[in-house]
């Protein structure tokens, strides 16, 4: 079996503050990551590959720096790294994105499976994954809480609000992985040393097969125009009072304003 | 093929077993107003199968038209029927705007269409605009986590499209009795392999109110500390006539299931009061309930961001509080009933 | 020189920090309490190959080098010194050995099970009346055929009744003493004539499996021989002067775990209408503790780098263990003080940290050992 695994390399956001006083954020000493999402469809693809026997490739779109978690994945367990990066790549929407990492995958065809991750923690839009599957003319099966193999298909457990669906997808398919599906394996020692002696695969424009036009800030149908912190609604009241102070309080509060 | 060609303000009718969410009809009060303001009117376009008789509540809501395709391809979610139905429309209907609820079909279906079509999509919007010289989209949604707020426009392309989360936008008042411009639409339906098959529907058993629905919450996070102890919200919850719900920290650990999870990977709530306990207030929890009424904190670190939103923030330990709280409310209402 | 750590090697940082804070920290408080040996840690160390981390891929191990492993110790104990010394006298002190002395059937019968993570191992040199004065050996072992007959005890041995496979010194011939009277043997858990005594009750590493070994007729194959007959003194000497970076990559975890610690505690307690971190003598203490700790920090990985790249190091490795131990003990105690009452209470890690760095300046060579060797060294 042969599975391409996209991955994104993002700022922990669960880190980043606000500065309190200027109402922006502080984004310097933010550590970066593998995207939660897409660890977890790294995992389901290494799951797939003690269980069956398959060759993971993983991809990454980002500046030189991004290779840190094509190592991550490697020292995981995956087989190969690629590396999709340029200016010319930059300042891209998720419609100009996907096409740039859906000409990399193709580059890998024939492939069974790719696997994404269902939303990035720093966009949050969950669009890529979708978007690369209609580049690549095959079916996607977003959301997925479980992947199994049946032969030429995949099953897969769709989740949606109030219930699941158990879905038949004929391969080649994408299947956009949650965070929560299973606990991602830790990568070992020798894993990454081994990740480290690896060579990686770097791919720059010449090696993407897409007209200009469509690439980075040109190809991007949707532009940022204004960007700015929350306003942070004004503080209220706090008090440190003792237990049934405390109670008193917040039942007197809630009479004032009309709960009870 | 100009711009200009393409006219209308379109809603995504989602609408699953027969019955409309209710996103659909808080999308189409926003699009009144945005229709409104470019003096055109509103579509809804419901997908479905023997849905028909769904269209005259979308008109209850404010939709000046139904634009209907109704086909067995259609009864339960897959992506390429709907992703191929959507399509089809925009390519006949030309709409300037497209809008679709941000959920677990909306945030699959309007991306594949986006790249069908070719054309900008903005996700998780919490305002929607539009330029009054331009007479643009304007689409605001939190990025960066959720730490701050971009807005984002679509010139060149058409249609301008944006999913929005449920509970964000407010539906209008119910116009009784007001009946549907129906139009059939059926761009035929091939199967090919981009074509999924369902082999099973599992619905999750849930008794439990859905926590959007709730006028008061009572929040816990990773401060409650177990399963066992969030006893003593559901104790409180019980007194207020409550519905318990928790941070992601309080799903990830097995005590809350994942329909009570408030934030950005959760459910955006709007209640009266929103009890926050033992909840730290990290970004991406706030994204999901700031916007409520009131909100009360306890926390015993006086350090913790959520006081930053907190009406009423309360340093000490839920532990006691809590009880304390319960117990009193108790006595409140026991004394309230004899009068 | 430089001391930036490569990539590679801050990839494995964060790998031993995600572990220890996932998986080792939330039983930290537990196992001390109880006594506890946390078998379910070690289980997922050997799953992801951290007890056999500086041991040759050829046998089974990460084949990584011994700066990955002072790392990978140092980040655990920063949470949990239990934890970190059985994996410590497993890797250096046990599999060390078989490594460096033994024959390659010997390292296939037992380094690769050990390396794989299918057995633990332990070191037993220790005895009542043979504690720094290791060459007081009286557990005695006399060739009978085609067995080796063990009688005697060993004490205060770490993973005690854990492990499977153990290093057991004896006396092969009294009157040569050192120079050529002790040897080593391997000894499988379960070979009759060998029990375990007492299970010592700890001030510290209360987590550690810290047993009497008792050795009565306990007769083992003649192959079980570890390395040259007489050697065993040089062995575990040589032995010991790894298992020193070991215990010294402990010590400076458990320093620089409440260092932390305390850091983020002064910033959050208020007294007299500030945070404790705005009263000059509290900034001042921290300063010098964050300087002792970096002190340490860079003998240890120097004794690490040492260890690979020469061919004695035992000075270098002293060095290491005398500071850092002194460092933990001291930084561990100050760490308590800063924390006030709180810090005396058992739910608040630090007092915990403490009552772990004592046992470094004591075991696998006291301080008072390691001056012995690095003053034997400059003044020769």
């Amino acid at each position: 079996m042969k599975i391409v695994v996209c991955i994104k390399q993002v700022p922990n956001t669960n880190e980043v503050k606000l500065d309190p006083v200027k109402g922006t954020l502080i984004r310097e000493g933010v550590p970066s990551i593998l995207n939660p999402d897409d660890k977890a469809g790294l995992e389901a693809a290494l799951q797939l590959k003690d269980q069956y026997g398959a060759e993971i490739h993983v991809i990454t779109m980002g500046p030189p720096q991004a290779d840190a978690v094509l190592r991550e994945a490697l020292a995981m367990g995956a087989d190969k790294a690629y590396l999709v990066s340029g200016r010319e790549f930059g300042g891209a929407d998720t419609l100009a994105t996907s096409t740039t990492i859906a000409a990399a995958v193709k580059k890998l065809a024939p492939f069974d499976l790719v696997i994404t991750g269902r939303q990035a923690i720093d966009g949050d839009t969950a669009q890529v994954g979708p978007q690369i599957s209609e580049h690549l003319g095959i079916a996607n099966v977003s959301y997925a809480e479980e992947i199994k193999v049946e032969g030429e298909y995949v099953i897969v457990k769709r989740q949606y609000e109030d219930r699941h669906h158990i879905v038949k997808a004929k391969m080649p398919c994408l299947i956009t992985a949650l965070g929560e599906m299973n606990k991602p394996r830790y990568m070992t020692p020798g894993g990454i040393n081994d990740a480290y002696k690896t060579e990686i695969t770097v791919w720059g424009r010449p090696d993407i097969d897409v007209p200009d036009d469509e690439l980075g800030l040109t190809g991007s149908p949707t532009r940022v125009v204004q960007s700015f912190p929350k306003s942070l609604k004004p503080a209220g009241v706090k008090v440190q009072l003792d237990t049934a102070e405390s109670a008193d309080y917040i039942v007197d509060k809630l009479k004032e304003k009309f709960v009870i | 093929m100009s711009l200009k060609d393409y006219k209308g303000v379109f809603v995504f009718a989602q609408q699953v077993d027969g019955k409309l969410s209710g996103v659909s009809f808080e999308l189409l009060g926003k699009a009144q107003d945005l229709a409104k303001d470019l003096g055109t009117d509103v579509t809804a376009v419901l997908l479905g199968y023997k849905v028909e008789g769904l269209c005259d509540h979308l008109a209850e809501y404010g939709a000046d038209r139904v634009i209907l395709v109704d086909d067995p391809a259609l009864k339960d979610y897959t992506t390429e029927p709907y992703a191929h139905a959507i399509d089809e429309v925009i390519k006949k209907y030309k709409p300037e705007i497209f809008i679709y609820g941000a959920t677990a079909i909306g945030r699959d279906l309007a991306p594949r269409v986006s790249a069908r079509v070719r054309t900008g999509l903005t996700a998780d919007c919490t305002k929607l605009e539009i330029d009054p010289e331009s007479k643009l989209f304007r689409m605001t949604r939190p990025a960066f986590g959720g730490n701050i707020m971009a807005t984002i426009m679509c010139p060149d392309h058409r249609p301008q499209m944006s999913t929005v989360r449920p509970g964000v936008m407010q539906k209008k008042d119910r116009q009784a009795g007001a009946k549907a411009k129906i139009e059939k639409f059926n761009p035929g339906f091939e199967k090919n392999d981009k074509f999924v098959e369902i082999l099973k529907i599992i619905k999750e058993e849930s008794n439990k109110k859905d926590i959007m629905d709730a006028k008061i919450l009572v929040s816990g996070g990773r401060g409650v500390g177990s399963k066992e102890n969030f006893k003593i919200l559901q104790d409180l919850a019980d007194v207020l006539g409550a519905t318990v719900s928790s941070s992601r920290a309080a799903v990830d650990s097995g005590w809350t299931e994942k329909d009570q999870q408030v934030g950005q990977t959760g459910k955006t709530v709007r209640p009266h009061v929103y009890f926050a306990i033992g909840i730290s207030g990290a970004i991406q929890h706030l994204a999901g309930m700031e916007e409520s009424d009131i909100i009360i904190a306890i926390n015993k670190d006086e350090s913790a961001p959520i006081f930053d939103v907190a009406d009423y923030g309360i340093v000490g330990d839920l532990n006691k509080i809590v009880p304390a709280l319960t117990a009193k409310l108790k006595d409140y209402f026991a004394a309230k009933a004899k009068e | 020189m430089d001391f930036k750590l490569d990539k590679a090697h801050e990839m494995m940082r964060t790998l031993y920090r995600d572990f220890a804070q996932n998986e080792v920290k939330p039983l930290a408080q537990e196992i001390d309490e109880t006594e506890r040996f946390p078998r379910e840690t070690v289980e997922k160390l050997q799953k992801y190959g951290m007890m056999s981390i500086d041991i040759p891929k050829e046998y089974g191990g990460q084949g990584c080098d011994s700066l990955s492993y002072v790392i990978a110790l140092e980040e655990i104990a920063k949470v949990c010194g239990t934890t970190a010394v059985l994996l410590s006298a497993h890797t250096t002190l046990c599999c060390g050995p078989i490594l460096k002395f033994g024959t390659e059937e010997q390292k296939q019968k037992y380094l690769v099970p050990l390396a794989k993570g299918e057995k633990l191992g332990a070191f037993a040199l220790t005895e009542p009346n043979a504690g720094t004065d290791a060459a007081g050996q009286q557990t005695k072992a006399v060739l009978d055929g085609d067995e080796w007959v063990l009688n005697g005890s060993k004490i205060f041995i770490t993973n005690g009744k854990e492990a499977d496979i153990y290093i057991v010194f004896a006396m092969t011939d009294k009157s040569k003493g050192t120079k050529g009277g002790i040897s080593a043997f391997i000894v499988e858990k379960g070979t009759p004539g060998f029990t375990f005594g007492t299970k010592e009750k700890k001030m510290g590493i209360r987590g550690s499996s810290t047993y009497e070994l008792v050795f009565t007729d306990c007769r083992i194959p003649k192959d079980n021989l570890l390395g040259e007959l007489g050697k065993g003194f040089k062995y575990a000497m040589m032995t010991l002067d790894g298992g020193r970076i070991g215990i010294a990559a402990q010590a400076l975890g458990l320093a620089a775990g409440a260092l932390e610690s305390t850091i983020a505690y002064v910033k959050e307690r208020k007294q007299f209408g500030r945070p404790l971190a705005k009263f000059q003598n509290t900034a001042f203490q921290l300063a010098d503790m964050y300087t002792k700790v970096e002190a340490a920090r860079l003998l240890v990985y120097k004794a690490a780098i040492a260890k690979d790249t020469q061919k004695v190091y035992s000075v270098e490795a002293a060095m290491a263990k005398l500071c850092a131990a002194e460092t933990a003990m001291e930084v561990t105690t100050k760490a308590v003080q800063l924390y006030g009452g709180y810090g005396y209470i058992r739910e608040y890690d630090v007092e915990r940290m403490m009552r772990d760095a004592k046992i470094t300046e004591i075991y696998e060579g006291t301080s008072e050992v390691q001056r012995m060797v690095i003053s034997g060294s400059i003044l020769r």
